[in-house]
Parts: C-alpha cells; sequence; structure tokens
C-alpha cells in the first residue's frame, strides 16, 4: 500500500471514534432515563412543606390537642465522613439516646442513603432542644429540622382524641400520600378526622449542591406549592365536665357518658382508667405502650364504646314504653307481684307501671313482655313468640340500643338486641316460645349495651321519645357542624306514654322508697334510673339519669365495674356530675369527698 | 501562490475558526462549571473564567509571534527547544511542587506552568526533524530506535512525576510512525496487546471455582484458551498456506501465541506493583465490576449522569445544576465535557465532538498537501495528540475510557495546556504557510 494512503486508514479511525461517540452521547442522553432519574435525584431536593395540623378545641374554645414546636436530628453519613467522623457517644448525650439506641441509628441511617440526611432523633421538645442548639454545630453531618408535635397538655380525653403517630408501611403503601416518617392519626378522632386535620402538605424543590445544601428552587419555582394548614376542630365535649368526671372516676373502671338531651351533643365522654395521650407519642411510647397493655385494668380500653353490659333494671323502662304503645297495659294496669315466676325485692305487692319501675319490680315487667310476646290468642306458642318478638325487637332498636347511633363513633359496639333470627340460632326455629326467653323482659339474657347506648337512651327518655344521634363534633373549621351530624330519630312512642316513666324517675331519686336517693341535687329536679348487673368480680354499680326533670339540660350514664348497687356509687356520681355542669361548680362536697375516696376493692360488691 | 504573498493571505483561516470557536465555548463552559450558577465575573482575574480569558489573550499572543517567525527557524531550533523540553521535565522532577500527588507543575508565584504540556511540541518538532532527516524511512532499525527514544525519554521523565494520562498520549505517536512507514501489524499487534491486558485485568480480578484446586484467579482460563487456540492455529493453518511458507507460519504462530501468555503473565503479575489500588478501581469500575466501595465510580457516575440529564438540547447556559454546584470534581478541566453535556445537551456535544473531527481531518489534510516531509510528520504529529487527548478525555467522560486526568484540548480550563496546544498549532500553521517555498 502507498504510504499517503494511510492517511484514508487514519482519517477513517477519527471518524469511527466520532461515530461510536456520537452513538454513545446518543445513547446517554436520548435513551437513558435511569440516568437522568438518577441526576434528577441528586441535584433536586423535595423539601416537604408540613402543613400545620388541625388543633381541637371543646365547645367553648379551650384547647384539647395543640401543635407544640419540636426538632427532628437529621444525620448526613457522607458529610460526616468527609470531615472525619465525630464523637458519636457526645452526641448521644446531647441528643438524649443510650449509646446503643445512637449506633443503631447511625447504621440505619448509613443504610437508606449517604448523601441524605434520616432522622436519629424524632421528635425533641423545643425545650430540650434549646439546651442542646448551641452544641449540635460541632457534630459534623448534624442538622435538625423544625417538626411540631402533637401534644394534649390537658391529659383529658385520651380515648376520644386517639393516637396520633407515625405511619406505618399500610399507611405508605395506602397511597394516600403518606411517607416515611410522616405522621397522622391513629385512632378515635384523630383517625376518623385525619383527612379534615391534616390538610395539604406543601412542596418546595430545590436544586442543591454537592454537600446537600439548598441553592435555589427548581424550576424557578413553578413546581412548588405551599402548604393547606389542616381544619380545626371544635368538639362538643366540655372540656370542665370532661376533666370533673375524670377526676372522680380516679382509681376505678367504668365510665361516664354525658350528652344535652336536645342537641344529641356529646358533653363528657370519661372512660376510666384512663391514660395521658402524650405517654404514647414521644420516643418512649413503646415501653408505656407495653405497660399500659398489660396493665389489669385495661386502661387502654374505651369503655364509653367498647364495653358492653346487659342493661338490667334500666330497660324496664323501654319495656313499660313500648308495652303502652302496644296498647297490653295502662298507666293504671296493676300486676300481681307474683314471685314464683321471677325474683323481686323490697315490700311492693301489686305494682303499677310508675311504682313498678321506682319498685323495679321483676313480676311486673315479666307479665308485661309476656302480654307483647305470648299474648296467647295463637294456638302454638312457639309461633306466636316467633310472629311477634320481630316487632318488639324494632321497637327496642328505635331507641337506639343495639345500633351504631347514626355512625358517628367508629368503634362504638352496637351491643345486642335479640331477634328471631338470634333465637332461632341459639335454640332452632320453632324451638324457643316466651318461656324460653323471658329474662331479656328484666334486661337480662341476650341484652347488650354500651354506656354510650345508655346515655343516649337517658337523652331520648328526657327528650320525651326522640333523641338527636349523638356526637362529638361542634364544627369542623368554618364549616360548622357537617350535614346529618344531629338527624333527628323518634322512636314513635306518643310523648304522653312518658309521662308515668319520667315520673316514676324522679321518684327513684326523690321518694323514700327510690333506689337512688345519692343521686339527688339540692334544688334540681333529678330523674334516674338505678341498674345493677351482675358479675363474677361483684356487681356494676350503673345509673342513668336526666335534669333538670322538665327542661332536661344534661343526660348522661355511669358505669362503675363490681362496685355495687347503681344506687351507691353510680348515682351520687351522676349528681356530682349533674351539678357541676348545671350549677358550674359542686356543692354536695360530702358527697363528693365520699365518691373520690372510694377505690377498689369496693366493699358490699357481691351481696 | 507567490512567495511575497503575505501571511494572512497563506494560513489556514479554517484552523483558526476551529481553533477560536473551541477557545469561545472553553469559556462558556468553565463559566457555567465554576460560577455556581450565579453571575459570571467574565474579567476577574482572581476567578477561573478570568483567568482563562488571560490565557487565550497569552496563548493568542504566542500564536500571532510564531505566525510571524519564518518556519525555518523552528526547524533550525528544534534540537534545542527538544532539549529545553527536556531540562524543564528534569527540571520539574527536582523543583516542581506536588500536586495530587503528581510533581508535574512549576509553581511560579500565583501561576503554575506544567512543563509536559509544552514537551509535546518539542517532541514532535523533534520526531519530524529525524524522520525527515532519514529520508522518511522508518524501517531501517537505527532510525526506528532514534525515533523510539525521542519519544522515549520525555515520556519515561513523564512516567516518573507520575503523569500516565500524559504518557498515554505519547503513544499515540504511533498512527503518525505508521503513516511514515512503521508496519501495520505492530498496529494490530498493540491492538491485540490492548485487548489482551483488559482480558488479564478482568480475568484476573474474578476468580473461579476449579475442580481440585479450588477458587482461585480464573485468569487460568485465559492462559488455557490462549494455549488451545495456539495448539489448534499450529495444527490447522499450515493446511492454508503454501508447503514452503508452512515452517515460517508455525514459526510465527509460535513466537504470537508465546509472547501473548509472557505478556499476560507478566501484566498479571506486574498490576499489583505499577497500578494502584484507585487505579485498579477504576479499571474494574469502567466494565462494571463490583469493587465494594462506593466512591470508587463516583466520578465516573456522576459525570454520566450529567452528561444524561443533558437531554436533546441540555440545560440551557448557566442552568445545569450538577455542573453548577460541584456534582462533578474537576468540572472545569478533564471533566469539562460533562458541562457541554448537561447544558447543551445532545445536540450540543454531538457538535463538539463533530468539530473536533473536523478540526483532526483538516490537520490531515494540511498534512498530505505539504511538499516538506518535516512539515507532514509534525502534522501528523499534531493530529496524533489533539486526537489522543480527545479519545481519552471524551471517553473517560462518557465511560468509555478508565478515569484518566488529561485536558480536552482548547476546552479544559488552565494555561499550560491551551498554550501548549496553540504553540503546536501555530507552528502548524506557520509551517503550512510556507509549503511553496522549498522541497525540505
Amino acid at each position: 500500500m502507498n504510504l499517503k494512503e494511510r492517511q484514508w486508514i487514519i482519517g477513517g479511525l477519527f471518524l469511527l471514534i466520532a461515530l461510536i461517540f456520537i452513538g454513545r452521547l446518543a445513547q446517554l442522553q436520548l435513551l437513558s432515563s435511569n440516568l437522568q432519574d438518577y441526576a434528577a435525584r441528586l441535584t433536586q431536593e423535595r423539601e416537604v412543606l408540613a402543613p400545620a395540623r388541625g388543633l381541637i378545641f371543646d365547645r367553648s374554645g379551650e384547647l384539647f390537642l395543640d401543635n407544640k414546636a419540636g426538632y427532628d436530628i437529621l444525620f448526613t453519613p457522607r458529610q460526616c465522613r468527609i470531615a472525619g467522623g465525630m464523637d458519636t457517644l457526645a452526641l448521644a448525650e446531647l441528643i438524649g439516646l443510650t449509646p446503643s439506641e445512637i449506633q443503631k441509628a447511625i447504621r440505619k441511617a448509613e443504610a437508606y442513603a449517604t448523601y441524605r440526611p434520616s432522622t436519629i432523633r424524632k421528635q425533641m421538645p423545643a425545650t430540650e432542644y434549646a439546651a442542646v442548639a448551641g452544641e449540635l454545630w460541632r457534630f459534623a453531618g448534624i442538622q435538625s429540622r423544625r417538626r411540631s408535635i402533637r401534644t394534649n397538655e390537658s391529659g383529658l380525653a385520651s380515648h376520644l382524641l386517639g393516637e396520633y403517630r407515625e405511619v406505618d408501611r399500610d399507611d405508605i403503601q395506602s397511597n394516600k400520600g403518606y411517607n416515611l416518617g410522616d405522621y397522622k392519626g391513629k385512632s378515635g378522632l384523630e383517625l376518623q378526622w385525619e383527612e379534615e386535620l391534616r390538610g395539604r402538605e406543601g412542596v418546595k424543590f430545590h436544586l442543591v449542591d454537592v454537600r446537600n445544601d439548598y441553592r435555589q428552587s427548581a424550576e424557578q419555582g413553578a413546581l412548588d406549592s405551599m402548604p393547606t394548614p389542616g381544619e380545626n376542630i371544635n368538639l362538643t365535649l366540655d372540656m370542665a365536665l370532661q376533666a370533673y368526671g375524670e377526676s372522680i372516676m380516679e382509681g376505678k373502671r367504668g365510665s361516664i357518658v354525658a350528652i344535652e338531651p336536645h342537641s344529641g351533643e356529646v358533653l363528657a365522654m370519661v372512660s376510666a382508667p384512663s391514660y395521658a395521650t402524650d405517654l404514647l407519642t414521644g420516643r418512649m411510647r413503646g415501653t408505656h405502650y407495653d405497660s399500659l397493655l398489660r396493665d389489669t385494668n385495661k386502661p387502654l380500653f374505651n369503655r364509653t364504646m367498647r364495653a358492653t353490659y346487659r342493661p338490667g333494671s334500666i330497660f324496664k323502662m323501654i319495656q313499660g314504653l313500648i308495652a303502652m304503645d302496644r296498647g297490653v297495659i295502662s298507666t293504671q294496669t296493676r300486676i300481681p307481684c307474683n314471685r314464683s315466676i321471677i325474683g323481686c325485692h323490697g315490700g311492693h305487692t301489686n305494682d303499677n307501671l310508675e311504682s313498678a319501675i321506682v319498685h323495679s319490680c321483676n313480676p311486673y315487667f315479666h307479665e308485661v313482655m309476656r302480654r307483647m310476646i305470648q299474648p296467647r290468642k295463637e294456638s302454638n306458642v312457639f309461633e306466636e313468640a316467633r310472629d311477634q318478638l320481630g316487632y318488639w325487637s324494632a321497637s327496642i332498636r328505635r331507641f337506639g340500643l343495639g345500633t351504631d347511633l347514626g355512625g358517628h363513633f367508629p368503634g362504638l359496639r352496637s351491643g345486642s338486641v335479640p331477634d328471631t333470627t338470634l333465637y332461632d340460632k341459639l335454640y332452632g326455629r320453632k324451638r324457643w316460645a316466651y318461656s324460653t326467653i323471658y329474662s331479656i323482659s328484666i334486661g337480662e339474657g341476650e341484652l347488650l349495651t354500651t354506656p354510650l347506648h345508655m346515655a343516649n337512651l337517658a337523652a331520648t327518655l328526657a327528650n320525651r321519645g326522640s333523641f338527636r344521634t349523638p356526637h362529638v363534633i361542634q364544627s369542623i373549621g368554618s364549616k360548622g357542624k357537617p350535614a346529618g351530624m344531629d338527624s333527628l330519630v323518634q322512636t314513635g312512642i306518643d310523648p304522653a306514654l312518658f309521662k308515668p316513666v319520667i315520673k316514676a324517675m324522679n321518684a327513684v331519686t326523690e321518694s323514700d322508697e327510690g333506689t337512688a336517693p345519692l343521686a339527688r341535687i339540692p334544688g334540681i329536679k333529678v330523674c334516674g334510673k338505678t341498674g345493677t348487673v351482675q358479675d363474677s368480680q361483684g356487681n356494676h354499680s350503673v345509673f342513668i339519669a336526666f335534669a333538670p326533670a322538665n327542661d332536661p339540660k344534661i343526660a348522661l350514664s355511669v358505669y362503675v365495674e363490681n362496685a355495687g348497687a347503681g344506687g351507691d356509687w353510680a348515682a351520687p356520681i351522676a349528681s356530682l356530675m349533674m351539678e357541676h355542669y348545671l350549677k358550674g361548680s359542686v356543692q354536695q362536697t360530702e358527697k363528693e369527698s365520699r365518691v373520690k375516696g372510694a377505690t377498689y376493692p369496693f366493699a358490699n360488691a357481691k351481696q | 501562490m507567490r512567495r511575497t504573498a503575505p501571511i494572512l493571505q497563506r494560513i489556514d483561516w479554517i484552523t483558526i475558526g476551529l481553533v477560536l470557536t473551541f477557545m469561545v465555548l472553553g469559556l462558556l463552559n468553565i463559566a457555567s462549571a465554576t460560577s455556581g450558577a450565579e453571575n459570571v465575573d467574565w474579567f476577574a482575574l482572581d476567578s477561573k473564567v478570568g483567568k482563562q480569558f488571560a490565557w487565550i489573550f497569552i496563548a493568542l499572543l504566542i500564536a500571532a509571534i510564531t505566525l510571524i517567525i519564518e518556519g525555518e527557524f523552528f526547524i533550525r531550533t528544534t534540537v534545542i527547544h527538544y532539549a529545553v523540553n527536556i531540562l524543564l521535565l528534569i527540571g520539574v522532577l527536582l523543583v516542581g511542587k506536588t500536586v495530587g500527588g503528581a510533581k508535574s507543575w512549576f509553581g511560579i508565584g500565583s501561576i503554575s506552568l506544567q512543563p509536559s504540556e509544552f514537551a509535546k511540541t518539542g517532541t514532535v518538532l523533534m520526531l519530524a526533524w529525524l524522520l525527515s532527516r532519514s529520508n522518511g524511512k522508518i524501517r531501517n532499525a537505527k532510525t526506528l530506535v532514534q525515533s523510539g527514544l525521542i519519544v522515549f525519554i520525555p515520556a519515561a521523565l513523564i512516567m516518573l512525576q507520575p503523569d500516565a494520562g500524559t504518557v498515554l498520549v505519547y503513544g499515540g505517536l504511533i498512527f503518525a510512525f505508521y503513516r511514515e512507514g512503521l508496519s501495520g501489524n505492530v498496529l494490530i499487534a498493540v491492538f491485540c496487546a490492548l485487548l489482551l491486558l483488559i482480558a488479564t485485568i478482568l480475568t484476573g480480578a474474578s476468580s473461579y471455582d476449579y475442580p481440585f484446586l479450588g477458587p482461585q484467579s480464573s485468569i487460568g482460563w485465559l492462559w488455557m484458551i490462549l494455549l488451545t487456540l495456539g495448539a489448534i492455529l499450529w495444527k490447522l493453518v499450515p493446511g492454508w498456506v503454501v508447503p514452503r511458507n508452512r515452517k515460517r507460519v508455525r514459526r510465527a504462530t509460535i513466537i504470537c501465541f508465546s509472547t501473548a501468555l509472557v505478556f499476560s503473565a507478566a501484566v498479571h503479575s506486574g498490576l499489583e506493583v505499577v497500578l494502584k489500588t484507585h487505579q485498579k478501581e477504576r479499571i474494574y469500575v469502567l466494565f462494571g465490576m463490583d469493587v465494594g466501595n462506593p466512591d470508587a465510580d463516583y466520578n465516573i457516575r456522576h459525570a454520566k449522569a450529567a452528561v444524561s440529564s443533558g437531554g436533546w438540547a441540555g440545560k440551557g447556559f448557566l442552568q445545569g445544576p450538577m455542573t453548577a454546584y460541584g456534582f462533578v470534581p474537576e468540572q472545569e478541566t478533564d471533566f469539562i465535557f460533562c458541562t457541554i453535556g448537561e447544558e447543551w445537551g445532545f445536540a450540543g456535544s454531538a457538535f463538539v465532538v463533530l468539530l473536533y473531527t473536523l478540526l483532526l481531518l483538516r490537520i490531515l489534510f494540511l498534512a498530505e498537501r505539504q511538499r516538506s516531509d518535516f512539515t507532514r510528520i509534525y502534522a501528523y504529529g499534531v493530529a496524533s495528540i489533539l486526537f489522543m487527548h480527545f479519545l481519552i478525555n471524551v471517553g473517560m467522560v462518557l465511560g468509555l475510557a478508565p478515569v484518566i486526568g488529561i485536558p480536552l484540548p482548547f476546552l479544559s480550563a488552565g494555561g499550560s495546556s491551551l498554550i501548549g496546544f496553540t504553540l503546536l498549532i501555530a507552528i502548524l500553521l506557520r509551517l503550512d504557510a510556507e509549503r511553496s517555498y522549498v522541497l525540505r
């Protein structure tokens, strides 16, 4: 080959390399979206602008749940490495971690990303942070980020308000925009109204430099958005009443639910024993949660909505009302106290409805219910009982029992109102008659209700036959009360029929033979009814009441577990609660100190 | 063309245009890479852009002076030029300052000069001088050894700094040798040696669980394959050639394969001694091997990401975040091509690649139109040097070549390389302008 021709080989080589480079450029720049994503990840930092979570107030604007300033401590492994490491033990001491905790946190941060900050200490309260902030700059790769801490300073209504804590894997995968390290409502109202409270995150895209410092906003801020704060919520609860209720229930197991009868607004929901919400928010949550879980008094158990009890004697009032409504008795109907069928107590013999309620006469209501379920008009008692029970169950349900009470309380157990289906299942079709199921006539047997249902019953009686669905939301943001919160439910029973029942309820507290003299409030007419629910650990003391009798402002149910008769403990507690609410303070100091001094085990509980 | 025509009418304006374009592109991209997306201080001498501006001015001044000087001067002073360069290279080893582990720089006040950048000119001049005097016949052993020494001496001195990248650039002079008559087989042999080198490094780094022997370096496989291949060819090849050549072919086969084996074994055992850990890691990273050090491929990973993020049209001047915010080290010098990739996209980067190719081909064209052997050989030397810089630098940024720090001609920030390359081209242009004078 002529040497001159070698220019073509050399020139060809130059061209070949040019082609290879252009091909490679095309591959990198036009086809490698993963490399481009990688570049974007390196250079853009998505800063989430957390919205302020909605606050929760009581009915008069007192603060239940607040957001307090706090700080997360963040660690970026690469920055630390570049600076030649740091004294992790000193850091641990400064931010209140144990040596093993900080080792673990650092290992986790390194596994997550070396050039990205990871949180190594969450939710450091502002007071604690202020004390060490001046020292933190000494540690390479350590930064802090402001974040608010949910606080319940009063420590009240923990069960109702619920928990606000870090999201778990299910939340992150739920597609609702939760990311690792975010917080959300996990139970109670915090969970129920999460969407309203949460607000909308804002986001700011920054261009960062190689040290991960923000330099300017990406795309001139075109992608950024401001956060929308969450809605504040006003509850119907009365903070003072709630606080008082929790204080008198201290040392006891049980509950108080108080409702404003005409509106269905819940004034207090006390479940005892309680716990401080804040115990379950900090980083000691695990420890606290375990000890609460192991507590035999079950402090985490929300008795107002989750505990179900048989209604007992209190149920007799509903029996009387629906019996009058069906026309099987009138106010004057007297029924002999035939104790050969079912046991009774006290010295009465032949009561009408009013005195039967006051005396809590078992044979009376046994007969009343027999007249409804087993009128002996059909030849087959089994078929007759089946035919009649359906109507009876429906009537009971109209009082809210066995229902979700309008559905404003997630987690509320509906309890049980037996019907034909249930008994067919229990005994077999046509294998049961009134004689099989008669214990429900006096509120025992398969009947189950929660304290909320019983408080609602008290409100229904106070309203003489109707109730507004109970609820705790007064207003959300500026939108006021959500529609359907307080829909009116009618029992369908003539208000006039309530007169003898209410008269009897008044006698329960005021007459000499009434079971609840301790429920009286000086100067205020109180209507109430005791209940005593049998339990192997000792009877539960139960009382429902409303006051004042002619213009009811408050209706409530009180449960004190394993404490004895309804009149002994539940009645005075109800009295104190109503007095506190109606008068604004409690003058019955003797009653108050007796109740406050009572703790487990209660004497006479097993009688 | 008349001898008396003014120089401005005789010089090759295409080359000048290309070089000036590169200088402007260099300024723009250095501005992007160093100003952190803020206002650019074009003329502040304490900024990298301002300094580059000054260097460009100085380089153009030197070029202008060079263009006025008679070409004969460079030819006559070649030996002195070369000798001075060698002395400077020795000097830098004695009194140079150490930057990044290499003694490559003379520090004079606030400016630094890198003699190895100027030594290229001297070496190419010297090579042209020698080869043109020996009648352009490189086949004679004496000329081969002499010209080899001309390249070897500066290369060895630079290796002592050490600056492996620049030494590799000297290797590019093989194209000039080839044009002047070096056997094409040498080129093929070098190419095969490169392949074998890569295979040796890669197999040497991985291990294989052999029967009886247990896990060992898988280099054993490479050697077994070489042996088997050699044996098969030894057996088969004689059947393809005429009988009187059989003996010769057999001998050639044996020599080839035993040389390959010895070479591979030498490289394999020599690697541990010669290459430092980070150099080995760079090579492994290039071939996608996991070296267990997340920082090993940091540069190249970020460089590729920066180029890639440019997309079709790029992010725009001063708008590339990886460029502006220090994600790529040596952004304004060795990795300047990243900036082009990120801010000017595929369109801009492909354009720059084409411009370089155009320059290289233009120099080949200039070379081939010479009547003087000296100028032709010199021009080939210039093209080879530029080509090697382009090949290694852009190849590195695109992840096709291991990370070897050498500048991209006329674009990378830095005075020494800019002046070196400008001088290289200016001498060529002057010689080219005199192509009609005489037959040297």
